[in-house]
């Protein structure tokens, strides 16, 4: 056979082909914009984080005013993004175990009730369940002086929900640091206690302990500087509230939306994972002798869990990325801010999307490894 | 003995047996039972009482409406119907969407239908000739009126962009599978890059990108339609996602499929397109499915780039002055919310059956 026939040459000369294609395409397309940036006018680089961006931002998580950068922009984007996250995570795995478990529920109701629920949100597009939330639900809410009063110290209207502030006088960083310290305390301690339960089988029971240990010594601390932090309380003053926190309407609706969609994939992937433990797990351990607790505890969660969190973090990660359509109701988020009102201000949509898009690459990418990283971690170790 | 030939008796429980066992087999299970009716007492009687019993059914204005301060606001819907099926699309031509929609009716009934014959050929008649028909139907020409894009709008725009995405993403998730398998060092990297670019970022920043970016890297004089660039971005996004769930199926493929493949001397194109790719996809229809449901519902996203999709031609009406009332919004969500769940939990039940009979299949 002559060498330019062979298997290695022609694999060569096709992933040579594949690659200088790409590359003219790509280049093809950066000379294509070239020109029409210069046709347009539009600057390019990234020169434009340092100008002033001259509009103000309903939420801000940072200090911002209309002098602040675009680059300052980005961040206060960037963190109310991830303030959305956070409070969307916490919530959504609340509800979603408590639904994934629902349906596995002996009592009939119960699990019909939470079937129903994942069959009803897992099938309507979540923008339309965002659109429901805010504009049919929240912004329907009556106006402040006629605000549903909650516990006289929560007010909800369709400015938003105000909750007391909570205001710090010197001296709080001492109990925050005794808070600290008494948190790793009890670390130690229950270290030591699984340590000597696996080294001697004494179980010492550590939870009053760790309790007393985070509480007792930043109660005492407060008490000496004089209970440095109180609250501002919501007052309804002329049409509108003063003092205390608003949480906007924009964030309430994004909140809800997202956490109660996400709900019903996350309760999916619990159903799935608690069903996936192997019967013959539980038959062992109840041969075994033990009981209902430690049964749950010690065989099936751990065993369950294995099976549930690369999904559920895959389903973090999605809830991070929906909350993007912050854009469509006006929350001021990363898309909304930066690859929105940026981009129309200054036209650069080329570093704009490539700065957007870098940045939720960058967290799908470090969550996806660190995710790998847990799967091997966890992977069983056959013997 | 006599006693053991009897057959087993079956105990049926009667109602007051089955709340026993099923709702009040304990204190906790009692409480959980009550906290569960309540719970849909209050949300399922309002909702009936809303929608159904105080609702406004009759009327061609907001004034009908407005008498019915608690209820649905259905004349809403009854006057906007033709808008939210076809968008502004000229009243005269309706008839080629009508056309569209049942020829994509009765392909997928075929398809979907077990035992009717010729499914390879009219798969195929469904991904090559009719989405050139349907074009050909939709925007016009060979006689018949050119109705421009900016008119379409409703269950049209939905279902074209979720249609293209499907149609376009298939192949082109397939190829990219292959590649990610591939050995060749190049290509592989290339796949990976591709797909882990679109997984990664949200759909919205996609679109952002066709509508902002796209007509930049156009030739100088050329311009590229509105609805082609968001197509293109819902097409690129859903192949990475396709990809993925075709590469499952591959690597659900044992070992010796590859190897008998090899063995009786296919290629390797030959030995994936008879031996591999048809087994592959077998195993990752259900899967398939399922993210044609996801890009059914990620389409209304095209109503934050300014079209008049499903739920972008109700949010339209929600704002029209002509029409505001209390009660507007939630009918006008209500109903797209029906309309979409109705499409996707019919073909999440598909999905199920079809895995349901891959399994029996592999028991046997």
């Amino acid at each position: 056979m002559s060498w330019w026939r062979t298997r290695r040459t022609q694999d060569l000369l096709f992933q040579a082909a594949l690659l200088g294609g790409v590359v003219l395409l790509i280049g093809g397309m950066a000379w294509n914009a070239a020109g029409a940036l210069e046709r347009q006018n539009i600057a390019s680089g990234f020169g434009f984080l340092d100008n002033t961006a001259g509009f103000d931002v309903v939420q801000t998580l940072v200090p911002y005013d209309e002098t602040s950068t675009y680059g300052r922009v980005l961040i206060v984007g960037l963190l109310n993004t991830l303030l959305v996250a956070i409070l969307g995570i916490v919530l959504t795995t609340l509800l979603g175990f408590v639904i994934g478990i629902g349906q596995l529920s002996s009592n009939w109701l119960v699990a019909k009730l939470c079937r129903a629920y994942v069959e009803t949100l897992r099938n309507i597009p979540l923008l339309l369940q965002l659109f429901f939330w805010y504009f049919a639900v929240l912004r329907a809410l009556p106006i402040p002086r006629d605000s549903w009063n909650i516990f006289g110290a929560f007010f909800l209207n369709n400015r938003g929900l105000y909750v007391p502030g909570p205001v710090t006088e010197p001296g709080f960083g001492l109990v925050v640091l005794a808070i600290a310290l008494g948190t790793m305390g009890s670390l130690l301690l229950s270290w030591q206690a699984r340590r000597r339960r696996e080294a001697q089988g004494v179980i010492t029971p550590v939870a009053l302990q760790s309790l007393a240990l985070i509480f007792v010594p930043a109660l005492v601390i407060s008490a000496v500087v004089g209970f440095p932090l109180h609250f501002t309380w919501p007052v309804l003053e002329g049409f509108n509230f003063e003092g205390g926190i608003v949480v906007l309407p924009e964030l309430m609706a994004l909140v809800i939306a997202l956490s109660t969609y996400t709900a019903s994939y996350i309760a999916e992937i619990v159903r799935a994972g608690i069903q996936g433990v192997a019967k013959g797990q539980i038959e062992a351990s109840q041969a075994l002798g033990l009981k209902r607790s430690p049964i749950l505890r010690l065989v099936l969660v751990p065993q369950a869990m294995r099976q549930i969190i690369p999904p559920l973090t895959s389903q973090y990660l999605n809830l991070t990325k929906n909350s993007s359509l912050a854009v469509a109701i006006a929350y001021p988020d990363l898309v909304s801010v930066f690859a929105g009102t940026t981009l129309n201000q200054t036209g650069q949509a080329i570093e704009i999307i490539a700065i957007t898009m870098g940045i939720y690459l960058t967290l799908s990418l470090l969550t996806s490894s660190a995710m790998n990283w847990y799967n091997a971690r966890i992977a069983l170790t056959e013997r | 003995m006599a006693a053991l030939r009897r057959p087993p008796r079956i105990r049926v429980p009667g109602p007051i047996q089955w709340m026993h066992e099923n709702l009040f087999s304990s204190a906790f299970n009692s409480v959980l039972t009550l906290v569960a009716a309540f719970l849909i007492y209050q949300t399922v009687v309002p909702f009936v009482q809303w929608a159904f019993i105080d609702a406004a059914w009759s009327g061609n204005s907001r004034d009908a409406c407005l008498t019915f301060e608690d209820g649905a606001c259905w004349p809403f819907i009854i006057e906007r119907s033709g808008q939210i099926v076809y968008g502004f699309y000229d009243v005269a031509e309706r008839w080629r969407v009508d056309v569209v929609f049942i020829i994509l009716g009765l392909g997928l009934a075929w398809l979907t239908v077990p035992g009717t014959p010729g499914k390879i050929y009219v798969g195929a008649l469904m991904v090559a000739v009719f989405p050139i028909v349907a074009f050909v139907l939709l925007v016009g020409g060979f006689g018949l009126v050119h109705v421009p894009i900016e008119k379409w709008g409703g269950l049209l725009i939905t279902l074209v962009v979720a249609v293209t995405g499907i149609v376009v993403s298939l192949p082109l998730g397939i190829v990219l599978a292959l590649g990610r398998r591939s050995d060749l060092p190049v290509v592989k990297g290339l796949c990976v890059a591709f797909i882990e670019l679109w997984r990664g970022v949200p759909l919205i920043t996609v679109l952002f990108m066709s509508a902002n970016m796209l007509p930049l890297f156009m030739p100088d004089g050329m311009t590229i339609n509105k609805l082609l660039s968001a197509l293109i971005a819902v097409a690129l996004f859903s192949s990475a996602y396709m990809a993925e769930v075709v590469r499952g199926g591959l690597q659900a493929i044992s070992k010796g499929q590859y190897e008998a493949a090899a063995a009786v001397g296919l290629g390797y194109w030959r030995s994936m397109a008879f031996v591999i790719l048809p087994q592959a996809l077998r195993l990752s229809l259900p899967n398939i499915v399922g993210n044609f449901i996801g890009l059914l519902k990620d389409t209304s996203l095209v109503s934050i780039i300014g079209f008049y999709d499903l739920l972008g031609i109700v949010q339209a009406g929600n704002a029209d002055a002509e029409w505001a009332t209390p009660n507007t919004a939630m009918t006008g969500y209500v109903f797209a919310g029906a309309l979409f769940w109705v499409m996707c939990f019919s073909m999440s039940r598909y999905a199920k059956a079809l895995e349901d009979n891959l399994q029996a299949g592999e028991r046997r």
